[in-house]
């Protein structure tokens, strides 16, 4: 695969005690791309997206972002808040984690806490209330609010977090991660949970951030009609190991990927090869 | 329709006269079988060394009836007034009048504040205690950003009034600083401390950081009571000049005040004047705390309470903003500990036991963690409460025991439970306090 990747992955391992999580596992996200991730339960999808966002540190190998300037960072050095603060990547979780009781609009702020932070002066300026800070918070509540638009829940931007149904859970928190504005959005089963309304709703909104934003998206995704329908590449994992890559109609009709799934869960390979028919 | 919609609800929680009876009953034989043997049998050494006992099963059967009909009493309450569907059983009148008079207690407790001196001038008791409780709002309202907004269960919190305290006491007394300018040291000092000790201890949670923070409480009072050389040891510091109207002493020598504006002299002046003090600190410690909530650092605390993991993935400094919320708390520590010296012009470490962490603590959790008027009730209540039953000396404890557990159990999340949003669009409207994180550590 060739292009212009966003993120490498190269040899990644992560060992659990005798347990190997992922074992050498390469990949490249392209810019501006939906990259997906793919594989039976427990193939180590996850553990992927905790090594790169920093919430596991690696036992090898080597995880690179190159970002719109063309600075190429080492993640797996970085760690922690520094990998979204710095390199400028967000994340969702698999079960979701929002602010339960925080406002909608409050999630979207707590976003924004680098640049906000930067604008109040560190605190003393807010403390003032200098005209400066002012201008920067109503610039925060704008960004809210385009995103919160943007996600269908303007009209509950005043509801706790906690309050919301679990489809609109769901897409507040995508659009918390946006609201960090990141180069490369990391997203755990976004359509888990979601009726084939707003599994399709889901759809259009990654395409335009993809196609508006120019966000990079790593997506890991079990529903093969957001897999088929969205990405622009396949990664599919078992055991820890690439077993297979390409475009979505090579993987969905790879022996291999379709033999992961048999063996793991009947009812997901009859899912992969009825996507595409 | 909403008695209807809330029956679910209602019926999830067991209720009827069955239910009560059983818990009443069960209640009843736990206390039986307790003091059947601390209370029904007496034993005592004779006079020739031999063991003696006696039985007193009038109590026992009294002590028996009385948690039997205790039980029936509270749980009958808890289903009348209960959270569970509070708002089905207060009638609409009561509800509006609430509502009302929640709109402008603040506003009423805060003029009343101001008008106290003027109420009281001739009543010293009250004056003290006023300026006692609101020493306690101040240490409330500062303990809250730490156990309130951030989620932090500091148990230690003394250990900061103690350095605020401290600071000034040996400042003034050893090189003749000011009060005014100790002030802003001892805040420092404090939120120094409160930095050096986040730093080790930020990495636990929830009971971890409670043990540590405890611990930290006391390894502060036993430098203090150990150090003889630099505090004085158990003696403490006497001699604490008393605070100046910004040099000038309220006092009856030839340039205090009264002498000044050619009024009689009264001690009372000074205990006005120390009134309006705390007051203002008081309210600085709000309005800081008020506008700390609405700027990007104290969402961030409220985050951290609500989910630390989530905060990660934003991007946001876990540690530096845990450090921001114990040094800020610390900070307001310090100042009440400069003006806890100040006032009583003489400090020991005795003032500083665990016992003051813990009631400032109750204050906090009575009050409704993160609610300033919540806070402000809670210290009013408390303290003055705990200073009205001081004539039945030895049943105030008791009392004070039961208003607490009562209180606890009529309203788990303290007075004021809800949470105000920090910023809205639309509708600026409370958040239930069922989905509100009371935080981890
Ligand atoms: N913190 C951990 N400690 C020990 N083992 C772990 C840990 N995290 C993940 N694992 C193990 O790593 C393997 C991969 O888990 P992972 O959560 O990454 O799978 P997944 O592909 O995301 O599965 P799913 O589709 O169910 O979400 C599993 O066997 C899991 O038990
Ligand atoms: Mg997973």
């Amino acid at each position: 695969m060739s292009g212009d990747p966003i993120l490498t992955v190269d040899h990644l391992m992560m060992r659990f005690g005798g347990i190997v999580a992922v074992n050498e596992l390469s990949f490249a996200a392209e810019r501006r791309k939906i990259t997906a991730l793919i594989g039976p339960n427990g193939a180590g999808k996850t553990t992927v997206f905790n090594c790169i966002t920093g919430f596991y540190r690696p036992s090898g190998g080597a995880i690179r972002l190159t970002d719109d300037v063309g600075r190429t960072m080492q993640l797996e050095r970085l760690g922690d808040f520094r990998i979204t603060k710095q390199a400028k990547v967000a994340r969702t979780f698999q079960n979701i984690r929002l602010f339960p009781g925080m406002t909608a609009l409050e999630n979207l702020m707590v976003a924004q806490h680098n640049a906000l932070m930067r604008a109040s002066g560190l605190t003393l300026l807010g403390l003032i209330g200098t005209p400066s800070w002012r201008a920067a918070e109503e610039r925060a509540i704008e960004l809210a609010r385009t995103w919160l638009d943007r996600v269908g829940l303007l009209p509950r931007a005043d509801d706790a977090a906690g309050n919301l149904a679990y489809g609109d859970q769901r897409r507040l928190e995508i659009a918390r991660a946006m609201c960090t504005e990141p180069v490369l959005l990391c997203l755990d089963e976004p359509a888990a949970g979601l009726n084939a309304r707003e599994s399709g709703g889901l759809n259009e909104l990654l395409l335009s951030i993809r196609n508006d934003q120019g966000t990079s998206i790593l997506l890991i995704e079990h529903d093969m009609s957001v897999v088929m329908e969205i990405s622009d590449h396949v990664v599919v994992m078992d055991y820890g190991v690439k077993i297979a890559e390409g475009t979505p109609q090579a993987v969905r009709d790879d022996p291999k990927v379709i033999a992961a799934y048999l063996g793991a869960d009947e009812e997901e390979a009859i899912a992969v090869m009825e996507s595409g028919t | 329709m909403s008695a209807i919609s809330a029956r679910p609800s209602h019926a999830a929680q067991p209720s009827g006269s069955a239910f009560i009876l059983k818990k009443a009953l069960i209640s009843a034989a736990v206390a039986l079988v307790l003091f059947s043997l601390m209370i029904g049998v007496r034993t005592e050494a004779g006079p020739q060394g031999g063991l003696i006992y006696w039985t007193r099963f009038g109590d026992l059967a009294a002590l028996v009836g009385t948690v039997f009909g205790g039980s029936i009493i509270i749980e009958l309450l808890r289903q009348w007034w209960g959270p569970v569907d509070k708002e089905h059983i207060v009638p609409k009148p009561v509800q509006a009048a609430m509502s009302f008079a929640g709109r402008w207690l603040a506003p009423a407790l805060l003029v009343f504040a101001f008008l106290v001196p003027v109420i009281f001038y001739n009543q010293r008791y009250i004056l003290d205690l006023s300026i006692l409780v609101l020493t306690y709002v101040m240490l409330g309202w500062g303990l809250n950003v730490v156990v309130g907004l951030a989620g932090l269960l500091d148990l230690g919190y003394v250990a900061f009034y103690a350095v605020g305290a401290y600071s000034y006491a040996l400042l003034a007394t050893n090189f003749g600083l000011s009060f005014w300018v100790c002030l802003p040291l001892a805040g420092i000092l404090a939120a120094f401390w409160g930095v050096l000790l986040g730093f080790p201890v930020l990495r636990l949670r929830g009971d971890y950081l409670a043990i540590v923070t405890l611990a930290f409480g006391e390894i502060i009072r036993l430098v203090i009571i150990n150090w003889q050389s630099l505090t004085g040891g158990p003696n403490g510091v006497s001699g604490i000049p008393r605070p100046t109207l910004f040099g000038i002493p309220l006092d009856n020598s030839d340039d205090g005040l009264a002498a000044r504006l050619g009024i009689d002299f009264s001690p009372t002046h000074r205990i006005v004047f120390l009134f309006y003090l705390i007051l203002a600190m008081a309210l600085l410690t709000n309005w800081v705390t008020i506008r700390l909530r609405r700027l990007p650092i104290g969402r961030a605390w409220e985050a951290l309470r609500e989910d630390e993991v989530a905060c990660r993935a934003l991007g946001i400094n876990v540690t530096t903003t845990k450090l921001t919320a114990f040094a800020t708390g610390a900070m307001f520590g310090g100042f009440a500990g400069a003006f806890f010296a100040t006032r009583q012009g003489f400090i020991s470490p005795e003032s500083f036991t665990f016992q003051e962490s813990a009631l400032v603590l109750a204050i906090v959790v009575l009050g409704g963690m993160g609610s300033q008027l919540g806070v402000a009730l809670a210290a009013l209540t408390m303290i003055g409460g705990f200073e009205l039953f001081r004539g039945f000396d030895q049943y105030r404890m008791l009392v004070f025991g039961i208003a607490m557990v009562l209180l606890m159990i009529w309203r788990p999340r303290g007075l004021i439970g809800h949470r105000a949003p920090t910023v809205f669009l639309e509708r600026n409207q409370a958040i239930s306090s069922d989905l509100v994180k009371e935080g981890h550590g």
